[in-house]
């Protein structure tokens, strides 16, 4: 706002351009600092030699990365179901938000309550567990997809949105014949396409990011996914040093293994990064103004 | 009476006609939060039960408030609550001001640098996206005896120290993850406040001469009061609200003391040891004082949102 009056460059922008690009570094140097150490030779990752950039430049880790072969199947694996669960969300998420967006619905804003609720009330996790448990989906692929299908915050976001479409466009639709099913379909759902793009985005984030219920729910290795398999790795490796102790060679040979696996498992999130950056904040403001 | 009778039904039944298929989209979904939602909370009962897994929950003896004496008596109990309490408190006594300092720094210089803005932006949301996981991974990488922080302190002569395994740095290594994973996002709600000031109110401070600073200081601020007393007390209500993955990932076995939390705790007694009845009581001991909370908080922001005292 003020910049609008002072035009000139003064000592207060400079120190202003100076934070931006300290805050900026501040984010990223991690993020460096692991791709420095996943390129590094172990020898100098040992001696504490990696910094910012790689010493002693090697692709040993990420020739191991990709030759374990259990890791290349989990990020399929992953991906798969990450889809799996953003279509499947978004879809539900669509059949809720669009009868709910109508104000003269009977019963909507109670059915609205009773969402809305489930933001702050949970039945906790031992409850829950014993859900999942009981309906049979220990240890299957269901227990990854089912139970996080609908998130009241994204359904608020798509249901705001659909209120704001023009009333008339439904009337007309409806005057050629067109019925709910129709207007959803043919009205709500192509005029909404960034919003629910946005939201399925947020459910194959969420997705691919959690491990919580991987770790409640499933043993079978070939049915744990990416993240799960990252925090093995880690915690396996990861000799809590004590200073002055020697750490053994194996868990220092691995650290550019680890740095490498945990770039790895970044990679689908830094591509969808852009779509999903575009519209969150718009989300994030109306799933926190509304309700 | 008969007539108005049948003429009501007959609207009942127009209007069903007209809106069944909306019934019919809400049945699936509404069926999915029921089951998933609501029916657990039958589970809680639990709570007050000696669960029986072969007779089930309906059946297994009441035991009264047997497991609440029991986790008020235990002293990993009282642990993770004081672990939440001070994870919690630091984090947000730490975190909470840079998201103000940086959102009113960015809208100043937006003017003139507009990309410089949207550049900060978009590389700071980037920790919020990534997995608890990723970021223990990259914090243990940073912070461990060969890590870059250590190897600093070593370039200018200090001895290296094991961060990662004294109770206190750790504790500080779990508020900076906050802060690196958080401030983007943290922005968000100041940067939209901000950008609902009236602009005329900056015109007349100007036009009485008020710098740069005093119009930060005498009209941003005091128009984004509102959110910013409305955020810290939201936060202040969910201190006893601790997710279970970031203390769970973070943690290592040289810090349990400082890291066991509500969660975690829930998670080892409950589904590591099966002992679901006493885990049920903790989670529900904590999701009740939780909610009083947050709805005590809900209540004290908007009473002081309404009456404008801050």
């Amino acid at each position: 706002m003020n910049s609008v009056y002072d035009k000139k460059w003064s000592i207060f922008q400079t120190t202003m351009v100076l934070v931006c690009i300290a805050a900026i570094a501040l984010t990223l140097f991690p993020v460096f600092n692991i791709i420095a150490l996943s390129l590094s030779g172990k020898n100098a990752i040992a001696k504490g030699l990696v910094g910012i950039w790689p010493v002693d430049f090697t692709l040993e880790a990420y020739e191991r990365v990709f030759g374990n072969k259990e890791l290349v199947y989990s990020m399929f694996y992953s991906l798969a179901i990450t889809i799996a669960v953003g279509v499947g969300s978004a879809f539900m998420t669509i059949l809720a938000a669009y009868p709910l967006s109508k104000p003269e619905l009977k019963g909507g804003r109670f059915c609205m309550t009773l969402i809305t609720i489930t933001m702050y009330i949970g039945a906790g996790t031992v409850p829950s567990y014993l859900l999942v448990k009981n309906l049979g989906m220990m240890n299957t692929v269901w227990a990854l997809i089912i139970p996080s299908l609908i998130s009241p915050f994204n359904l608020i976001i798509l249901r705001t949105f659909f209120m704001g479409i023009n009333k008339s466009l439904f009337e007309a639709a409806w005057m050629d014949g067109c019925g709910e099913w129709g207007c959803m379909f043919k009205i709500a759902v192509p005029l909404s396409r960034p919003s629910i793009a946005t939201i399925t985005l947020f459910y194959a984030v969420s997705r691919w990011n959690g491990m919580t219920d991987v770790l409640y729910y499933i043993d079978d290795k070939k049915l744990q996914t990416l993240q799960y398999q990252l925090k093995l790795l880690i915690d396996s490796f990861t000799i809590v040093y004590q200073p002055g102790e020697i750490a053994e060679e194996m868990s220092i040979s691995a650290e550019n293994v680890k740095s490498a696996t945990i770039l790895f498992s970044m990679v689908p999130i830094l591509i969808v990064y852009p779509f999903v950056q575009k519209y969150f904040t718009k989300g994030v403001n109306i799933g926190g103004v509304k309700e | 009476m008969n007539k108005k009778n049948s003429t009501k039904k007959k609207a009942a039944w127009d209007y069903l006609r007209r809106y069944y298929p909306l019934y019919l989209m809400l049945l699936i979904p509404m069926a999915y939060i029921i089951l998933f939602k609501y029916v657990p909370m039958y589970g809680i009962q639990i709570a007050f039960k000696k669960y029986n897994i072969f007779k089930g929950m309906g059946a297994s003896p009441w035991v009264g408030f047997q497991w609440f004496e029991e986790a008020f008596g235990a002293k990993e109990f009282w642990a993770a609550v004081k672990n939440t309490f001070i994870l919690n408190l630091g984090q947000q006594i730490i975190c909470w001001p840079i998201p103000i300092i940086l959102a009113i720094l960015l809208t100043e210089i937006s003017g003139s640098h507009g990309k410089l803005k949207e550049f900060t932006q978009t590389i700071l949301y980037i920790p919020h996206f990534m997995s608890t996981v990723i970021i223990a991974g990259i914090m243990y990488q940073l912070f461990g005896a060969t890590g870059a922080f250590n190897n600093a302190i070593a370039a200018l002569g200090f001895e290296r120290f094991g961060f990662l395994t004294n109770n206190w740095s750790w504790r500080g290594i779990y508020w900076f993850a906050g802060i690196w994973a958080g401030t983007g996002y943290g922005m968000i709600a100041y940067l939209a406040a901000i950008a609902g000031v009236n602009t005329e109110l900056y015109d007349a401070a100007y036009m009485d001469g008020a710098g740069r600073w005093k119009r930060i200081w005498h009209v941003t601020l005091p128009q984004i009061k509102p959110t910013i007393v409305t955020i810290l007390v939201m936060d202040i209500g969910k201190i006893l609200n601790i997710g279970f993955e970031k203390p769970y990932n973070m943690s290592n076995v040289m810090v349990k003391e400082a890291s066991s939390v509500i969660s975690t705790y829930v998670y080892s007694i409950g589904l590591q040891a099966g002992r679901y009845d006493y885990a049920t009581a903790v989670g529900l001991f904590q999701s009740v004082i939780a909610v009083v909370m947050v709805v005590g908080a809900n209540w004290i922001a908007r009473k002081l949102g309404e009456e404008g005292i801050m």
